[in-house]
């Protein structure tokens, strides 16, 4: 195979790259510039506006370079395999690239109206590198490609999380979410070798290939829990989830929302793709009344514990970011049954939930982050009288809360009973009803504190002086954002009256 | 045709978020009258024959990978309850005409549950019916928490979450049922022949989901809560077509798919619907709120409906169903009495605050007015409530006869809670008031004591009189349509 050949598959990885590499370019040469007037002398306003100039063009850029990637994805061959899976081309890989670079995009726009940011070329050329490590995850079925994958995601993600160098909670939520981050790398590779050692190999067809011959042996099972640790990790499932809250409420918006929807879309993907393709043989069930040991049995431990603290914990906060951060943990569980059911329907409805999830969250976010700027805050009582003040942000925000507790007509409804019947479908007398019921338990639960939330919105009055930053400028500045938000919330609505737009694709992409 | 009272009405709300507030009374107002129309033209042109079994008005593949239709279909039971959603809906706006706080708001919530209810009743596509079942719980959330009145966040929070828990314990069902047969048309459910170990345990379980949403004791405490936190509008849809989601569907859809599961749990459903009808006549015996009063009536009533269903003859479920349009009809009659006409002109509905104000001298028409709705809640022949009740013990009388002996004794605690507070709040001697500058809050900023009742409400108060008479002089009229569709039903064989 040529370079050249080579080169034109991973168009869209490459695309991304160069233009990561453009954005740092011009945020050097546009920092040089402005490097003569010293910081004594600048007026904050200045230096905000120069700031805000250099974001404005870094994110069209940046925008622009991932509109032509997902141009480029449309452009490869359906299926194609290099170098023994380290990379692969499939209709399930091109979708997942489309839609994690989708989100990257929305992520960029949204990190326009973010003024904390005082290095927003370096910002976004991390969002970019990101986005990068997202497309080999998903591109890869090779264990190896896939690691190199996860630390280049999580690296970028680590400095995302930390960079908004005004705010301490900024920096405690990088750290712990490094700190866990790195722990859970050791783990996996130490996992893999395991897997390496005992099957000779790290493409994941050949070691389910070698492992059918092989009964589950400790040393296997060793293996193949520490190997799922970072992908629990990486989701945010209990009891691996100690880093969301902090991360959620400390990060920059943007950085927040990429973590909760694209890393975990594409988490999934690869959390699919290694249970089901590299450890089939060691299935198991996690049916009540026949339980075997296998990576199932795991999952639905994992899901159903994810459920239950995400959900409880959820109920005593008060900061929307935290509140958010825990239901993520119960979504995660919610969309691992879908993998624990472990057929073809079953993972397409866990990729689906997963989906409809991260655009959701990502909507919530770019609220949150307007409401914040307005308000000075995040909490629940920040958000009251939204309805009177924003309805257009009121209405938004109800889309995006009900859709997570499951109300029709919205996505979250359709989510859940696409998974909820893919999982009670697998095996002989319904047993996965048990994780079902969980679930629902669960969902129940939720609805209590998504309401809180919009209880605050349409019910309460405004806190006295909530208002206080509202200007003219925030209506205009916002407009892009608030474009986005709509957007997002527009489609939470179509695939939940339409749902099969998207997962008849997802059905189809699915092997 | 009759499938687009569900477009009209969603229709109208979203254009009421788009318009100034000047047109939204108006769009509600037509959307409503829309919807009564086209039942009323539905009652008056399908063939009788049309009626005896669901038949398919719509089919529209959905999501044809999960097996999901958009499949709306019509027999005598779901034309009449589309009739009395009709009709509750054209009354509540017509009670709603002077709602001035945030109004465009308050009529999509209203107009948002109006469709849901057509929804439920006409889909025949299982899941449809339940997106449409869980679609009404968060409009009224909202209806109560933001419009309601006294304790109204805590009451909107209770009910809301009563009837999610409920609509959980139906997820698991719906999704039993659907996994199990591998179809969710509901037409091809009914023939299916399901375990009998499955039976046993997914009919509890589904009909307990509907049944919360039906008031069963003693999960009814949400209904008397709800009722009295919300708005007038409110506690006339709560109790006028809500509950009836909860019967609706348990007759529909649990004891159509679960025939032998039901078999094995019917006299348990009868035993908690004798005890909630003669529980809730007893507690509201007591209550000093007229609305509390009229709430735990709601409960009573609605314990005829499980009453009949679960004895599961033709005649008594016939006579539920008649109950459920009749109970719909009064319910609202009652509401719309003592949250609209009494409390916006006296600021009370405390029975001791409004014994001492000779109301029937000041508001004529409502005392009026209230009279009927008594009468037609205590039973008296000649009004709606007479029919289907009678119809309901006449059934049950084959099956369970001590239930009935138990259920004459409850009806006359009704009649005697219904004439205390009939005489208490429009018939009460000058002077005997001791409370009357306490219990009066200043609440509305609107308020105003010299008012008189307005057209609108004559309008409404008539038009759901007139329901109540009608089919309580000539009950043939929707009971020949209820009949043979109930007969048809698969848990009678």
């Amino acid at each position: 195979m040529s370079y050249f050949e080579l080169l034109k598959l991973v168009s869209p990885e490459t695309i991304v790259v160069i233009t990561a590499l453009a954005v740092l370019t011009f945020g050097l040469a546009a920092g040089r510039g402005k490097s003569s007037v010293t910081i004594s002398t600048a007026t904050p306003a200045q230096s905000g506006n120069d700031t805000s100039t250099a974001m404005g063009i870094c994110s069209v850029i940046g925008a622009l370079g991932l509109a032509i990637a997902i141009g480029a994805v449309l452009l490869l061959p359906r299926n194609a395999t290099l170098f023994d899976g380290m990379l692969v081309i499939t209709p399930l890989t091109s979708l997942f690239k489309m839609i994690c670079m989708a989100l990257a995009f929305f992520t960029v726009l949204l990190t326009t109206s973010e003024k904390s940011l005082r290095h927003p070329a370096e910002y976004l050329a991390l969002v970019l590198f990101a986005t990068v490590g997202l497309m080999l995850l998903v591109g890869s079925e090779e264990l190896l490609t896939i690691f190199i994958g996860l630390e280049l995601l999580g690296l970028s993600l680590y400095v995302m999380t930390a960079f908004d160098k005004t705010d301490v909670r900024s920096a405690e939520a990088g750290l712990k979410y490094f700190l866990f981050g790195s722990t859970s790398s050791a783990f996996t590779l130490f996992g893999i070798s395991l897997i390496y050692g005992m099957s000779g190999t790290t493409s994941l067809a050949a070691i389910s290939e070698k492992l059918a011959s092989v009964s589950v042996q400790p040393l296997l099972a060793v293996g193949m829990v520490m190997t799922l640790v970072a992908f629990a990790f990486k989701i945010a499932a209990a009891p691996f989830h100690l880093w969301a809250p902090d991360a959620y409420q400390g990060a920059p918006l943007p950085s927040a929302g990429f973590i909760a929807s694209a890393s975990k879309v594409a988490s999934f993907v690869v959390l699919g793709k290694i249970v089901l393709v590299g450890f089939a043989p060691l299935h198991g069930d996690a049916a009540w009344h026949a339980m075997i040991a296998g990576w199932s049995p795991v999952l639905a431990a994992l899901a159903a514990l994810s459920i239950l603290v995400g959900n409880l914990v959820a109920l005593a906060q008060w900061n929307v970011r935290r509140l958010l951060a825990y239901s993520a943990v119960a979504h995660a569980g919610y969309t691992l049954i879908g993998l624990v059911a472990g057929d073809r329907d079953g993972f397409s409805a866990a990729l689906f939930y997963a989906t409809i999830y991260a655009i959701t969250l990502v909507g919530a976010f770019g609220v949150v982050a307007m409401v914040r700027r307005e308000t000075g805050g995040d909490d629940i009582s920040n958000f009251r009288g939204l309805a009177s003040r924003s309805p257009l942000l009121a209405a938004c925000m109800s889309i995006f809360m009900l859709s997570l507790a499951g109300i029709p007509p919205l996505a979250g409804f359709f989510g859940k009973f696409y998974l909820f019947s893919a999982a009670l479908r697998v095996g002989a007398d319904h047993g996965l009803l048990w994780l079902v019921i969980v679930a629902l338990l669960g969902s129940f639960i939720s609805l209590y504190y998504y309401l809180i939330v919009l209880k605050a919105v349409f019910v309460d009055e405004p806190a006295p002086g909530a208002a206080r930053h509202v200007n003219v400028n925030v209506v205009s500045v916002d407009l892009l954002p608030r474009t986005v938000v709509a957007v997002f919330a527009a489609v939470v609505l179509l695939l939940g009256v339409a749902p099969e737009v998207l997962a008849a694709q997802i059905l189809a992409a699915v092997p | 045709m009759i499938a687009w009272t569900i477009y009209i009405t969603f229709a109208s709300a979203v254009l009421l978020l788009l318009l100034p507030r000047a047109f939204a009374r108006w769009i509600a107002l037509f959307a409503a009258i829309a919807g009564l129309a086209l039942g009323f033209v539905a009652l008056v042109r399908t063939p009788i024959a049309d009626l005896a079994h669901l038949t398919t008005i719509v089919r529209v593949p959905w999501v044809p990978a999960l097996g999901m239709n958009y499949q709306l279909a019509i027999d005598g039971v779901s034309l009449t309850m589309v009739l009395v959603t009709g009709i509750s809906a054209v009354s509540t706006v017509l009670f709603s005409w002077d709602v001035e706080h945030r109004q465009n708001e308050f009529f999509f919530w209203l107009l948002l549950v109006v469709a849901g209810c057509y929804g439920v009743f006409l889909s025949a596509d299982l899941f449809l019916f339940f997106a449409f079942y869980e679609l009404v719980i968060v409009p009224k959330y909202f209806l109560i928490a933001v419009f309601g009145s006294a304790n109204k966040e805590y009451g909107a929070m209770k009910l809301t979450l009563y009837s999610f828990l409920g609509g959980m314990l139906v997820f698991i069902g719906i999704l039993t049922a659907y996994v199990t047969a591998g179809t969710l048309d509901l037409n091809q459910l009914s023939q299916f022949q399901f375990s009998p170990q499955l039976q046993a345990w997914a009919f509890p379980v589904l009909f307990l989901g509907f049944a919360v949403l039906a008031g069963i004791w003693p999960l009814h405490t949400w209904a008397p809560t709800g009722h009295v936190a919300a708005p007038t509008a409110g506690s006339m849809l709560l109790a006028g077509i809500v509950m009836k989601l909860g019967s609706y569907a348990g007759l529909r859809v649990a004891m159509n798919l679960f025939p032998q599961g039901f078999q094995i749990w019917s006299k348990w459903i009868v035993l908690l619907a004798v005890i909630g009808i003669v529980y809730a006549a007893a507690v509201a015996l007591r209550q000093r709120d007229l609305k509390f009063v009229i709430g735990y009536s709601s409960v009573s009533h609605m314990g005829f409906v499980l009453l009949g269903l679960g004895a599961a003859t033709a005649l008594s479920v016939s006579g539920a169903v008649l109950q459920m349009f009749s109970h719909g009809v009064i319910a609202a009659l009652l509401f719309a009495v003592a949250g609209r006409m009494i409390y916006r002109r006296t600021h009370t509905r405390e029975l001791d605050a409004l014994v001492g104000m000779n109301l029937s001298r000041a508001l004529p028409f409502a005392a009026f007015t209230f009279i009927i709705a008594a009468a037609a809640s205590m039973g008296i022949p000649g009004f709606s409530g007479f029919a289907a009740e009678i119809t309901i013990l006449i059934g049950v009388w084959k099956t369970y006869p001590v239930a009935v002996w138990i259920t004459g004794a409850g009806m006359v605690l009704v009649a005697a809670f219904t004439l205390r507070a009939l005489k208490q709040s429009f018939f009460g001697e000058k002077g005997e008031g001791l409370y009357l500058q306490e219990a009066r809050v200043p609440l509305d900023p609107d308020w105003n004591e010299q008012q008189s009742i307005t057209a609108a409400e004559k309008c409404g108060a008539c038009l759901l009189m007139f329901a109540t008479l009608a089919i309580g002089v000539y009950p043939k009229l929707l009971l020949d349509r209820i009949m043979p569709a109930v007969e048809a039903m698969r848990f009678l064989k």
